[in-house]
């Protein structure tokens, strides 16, 4: 058993950047990744914008330190890329003698390929390349990691739509303190796909314009990409090998809306009740949480049911909070780990990050965002909110060092 | 960590809704590259009203949690967790289907939405209106097992009581067609009782749902316990798989002397089932074999299936002739270890006890 488990490294690639210093700079600069779609042919190429990780296949390929022999996803290569990444930072190079595991999180796996493979399916069930499909299955990409890495006392994948990741540092931490793993490397990944950009569209939540998360004239989401993940370990390991640690998992809570299927209850009862689980868990009172990283998606129905979860539980003392999803677009499943990312680079430079595009309070709830990018705010406790279709509700509590 | 188990259920392609005619009358398909579930008759465990919109997937898993926790008298489960290898694979069918024939426009954003991994687990949380923990596993074959470490984790740590943990995975025409292309299954038709007879390359393609509710007490309700799980990604050689194995043995049941009987997860093909002839040549001694993918088939959650039939063994102290591999004999059943494999790289196992 551990009772306190640690962060020693973190990885991350979006439309920010490909690693974490450029991510930082982008953040500091406020500079969003939204754009125009160039990943794919769609016929909503010129009218919906998108937050894509600026390279090819063949680009990722040689940052993830693989041949693009044209066996891996997108999913695969962006995941390995924040992956090496973390690996790396927390200088884990032989896994002899400690137990170590990898969980990550997608919601459609290997579609980028799939897709390719269905369409050529359905003109002739004779068609469509095989290799094409073979990634399909959310399990490919984390085997990919898995292989490339050298990970394998413990292999599992997430999927709770847009939660998953957050999920998959709430397991890590857990099997940590259960005594079953020593470190985890847990996170999660999701390519742009052409059946999520249509998925969404088809819901009728994209925002042609690109999200402004907590406005009060928000239209919706944009989607983004990419991957994020966090080398979590046992205090014992840490301190045996006197690591530098970058932050601590100090709470989590899972909890379901059970309102519906795709939208969130008006009161925002998951929302509350995964927020008020991770502060239990934490051995914290709200009014000491000093920044939300909310789960801010930009449609009208999560910001509303999200904020005035926020308000029930924190009432009087509302910490600073802020979406940062019109930096980076939704990414889906890779969204709570790439957020978590974000929390413990704040932690470590003690910063705030704007919500973009934020101009009007939202009338219901009569609390603002975070405006602009703050530097040198006291920093301790930082909470990550996660929620996903299905009412699949997910908060983390990262603090300081 | 140990769960004691209290409901179990399953819609497989055997008549497994009533737990004592399974046992009894073993399905037989004669001339087949699949099995397909014996779907029972919904509106006995869902809403007519809520169930029209449910893909088939949804409805078998929303209608086996409703049987496992109706027969475990839990309304209100501590957790819903649920594995599966490839979710709600009809509606990624159907989405993808219009997206290409529609050409991007006017879709029906109904299969997307049910496309989600997660969606049988929130259904039944919906349905149940339950604000508890809620997770979903999709690592092939370490699906079901996943949720199970995950359900018996939250027992462990006090976070609940009792929770309900699933495994479910559907079979469609597109999955089994794309599936067989790779090579999957067995070229000619098959009776499925005999599977291990044919020599050929390939196996028997499979579904199933089966949920099961854990308890961290003994209670009135409970059938068997579940005394440990673990899992082995990509073991180097039958070796290895041995040695882990015969530790895991030792920890869960005290040692392969008080095993009654093993159920293995062989498929019918030769090259996956090197692993099992190998153990049941050398760890396995003189225990009491049985296989199950005969009557189940091959699925990334049929270790599901797999739980469903030792829980079943052990409360009806029966053992059908039919998935037996030896003619060793079999006294009263304490001690059963299941060990399955999937493409011969995600291997798991567990022990499950009467009690």
């Amino acid at each position: 058993m551990s009772d306190r488990v640690f962060v020693t490294g973190i990885g991350v690639i979006s439309a920010l950047g490909f690693d974490i210093d450029e991510t930082a700079s982008a953040l500091q600069k406020s500079k969003s990744g939204i754009g125009r779609i160039s990943l794919f042919d769609t016929v909503y190429k010129e009218e919906i914008p998108v937050a894509e990780v600026k390279a090819s296949n063949i680009e990722l390929a040689e940052r993830a330190q693989v041949k693009q022999d044209g066996l891996f996803s997108r999913t695969s290569l962006l995941g390995l890329i924040a992956a090496r990444q973390a690996l790396s930072q927390a200088q884990v190079r032989d896994f002899a003698g400690t137990r170590t595991g990898l969980i990550s999180a997608t919601t459609t796996g290997g579609m980028d390929r799939s897709e390719r493979f269905f369409k050529e399916y359905l003109k002739n069930n004779r068609r469509g390349r095989l290799r094409d499909i073979v990634t399909h299955d959310c399990g490919n990409s984390t085997e990919i990691i898995a292989k490339q890495t050298g990970i394998r006392d413990y292999v599992t994948t997430i999927s709770t739509a847009c939660s998953s990741s957050a999920n998959a540092i709430l397991l890590g931490a857990r099997l940590v303190k259960n005594g079953m793993l020593d470190r985890v490397l847990a996170g999660g990944v999701d390519a742009l796909t052409l059946f999520t950009l249509n998925g969404f569209n088809s819901l009728m939540i994209l925002d042609r314009n690109g999200c402004k998360p907590f406005d009060e004239e928000r239209n919706g989401l944009t989607l983004g990409e990419g991957a994020g993940f966090l080398m979590i370990e046992s205090e014992r390991l840490v301190k045996k090998q006197g690591k530098t640690i970058l932050g601590e998992v100090k709470g989590y809570g899972n909890a379901c809306d059970a309102h519906h299927q795709t939208a969130s209850s008006p009161e925002g009862n998951g929302a509350y009740l995964s927020m008020e689980k991770a502060l239990i868990t934490a051995g914290l009172k709200p009014a000491m949480i000093d920044y939300i990283n909310a789960h801010g998606t930009g449609t009208k129905n999560n910001d509303l049911s999200e904020g005035i979860a926020i308000k029930r539980l924190f009432q009087d003392s509302v910490p600073a909070f802020s979406s940062t999803k019109a930096y980076t677009g939704h990414t889906l499943g890779a969204a709570g780990a790439i957020e978590a990312v974000f929390c413990i680079m704040a932690l470590q430079h003690q910063w705030l990050y704007p919500n973009l595009n934020f101009r009007q309070t939202m009338k219901e709830l009569g609390f603002s965002p975070v405006a602009s990018f703050q530097h040198h705010v006291p920093v301790r406790y930082i909470m990550s909110n996660s929620f996903g279709f299905g009412g699949n509700n997910t908060s983390i509590i990262f603090s300081g060092c | 960590m140990e769960a004691f188990i209290d409901g179990i259920s399953a819609i497989s392609p055997q008549k497994t809704l009533d737990g004592s005619v399974f046992l009894q009358e073993l399905q037989e398909y004669k001339g087949v590259h699949a099995l397909k579930c014996i779907e029972p008759p919904y509106s006995d465990f869902l809403d007519p009203m809520a169930s029209r919109r449910m893909s088939r997937i949804v409805k078998m898993g929303a209608c086996a949690a409703m049987k496992c926790l109706k027969e475990a008298s839990l309304e209100n489960p501590g957790a819903i967790i649920t594995g599966t290898g490839l979710g709600c694979i009809e509606d990624t069918e159907k989405f993808l289907t219009s997206l290409y024939t529609n050409e991007e426009k006017l879709l029906n954003p109904t299969p997307f939405i049910q496309s989600t991994h997660n969606t049988v687990a929130a259904a039944i949380a919906l349905m149940l209106k339950c604000n508890s923990y809620n997770n979903t596993y999709v690592h092939r074959g370490f699906s079901f097992e996943s949720a199970l470490l995950d359900g018996l984790m939250l027992l462990h740590e006090r976070t609940a009581e009792r929770v309900l943990v699933g495994g479910l995975d559907e079979l469609t025409n597109h999955s089994f067609a794309i599936t067989n292309r790779l090579g999957f299954w067995k070229r000619q038709p098959i009776d499925s009782l005999r599977l291990l007879e044919y020599k050929s390359k390939g196996s028997l393609a499979g579904e199933g749902v089966a949920f099961f509710a854990l308890n961290r007490e003994k209670s009135e309700k409970t059938i068997a316990m579940i005394r440990s799980i673990d899992t082995i990604f990509n073991p180097g050689t039958p070796a290895e798989t041995e040695r882990r194995l015969s530790v895991f043995v030792e920890k869960a049941a005290g040692g392969m002397g008080k095993l009654d009987l093993i159920v293995l997860g062989m498929n019918g093909d030769p090259e996956m089932d090197e692993v099992y002839r190998h153990l049941v040549n050398t760890l396995f001694g003189l225990v009491p074999c049985a296989f199950f993918k005969h009557i189940c088939g091959e699925y990334d959650t049929a270790s599901s299936f797999a739980l469903y039939l030792a829980a079943a063994i052990l409360k009806e102290q029966k053992v059908p002739e039919a998935i037996r591999l030896d003619k060793r004999s079999i006294g009263q059943i304490k001690n059963i270890l299941v060990y399955n494999h999937v493409r011969n790289s995600n291997h798991s196992m567990f022990v499950v006890s009467a009690c």
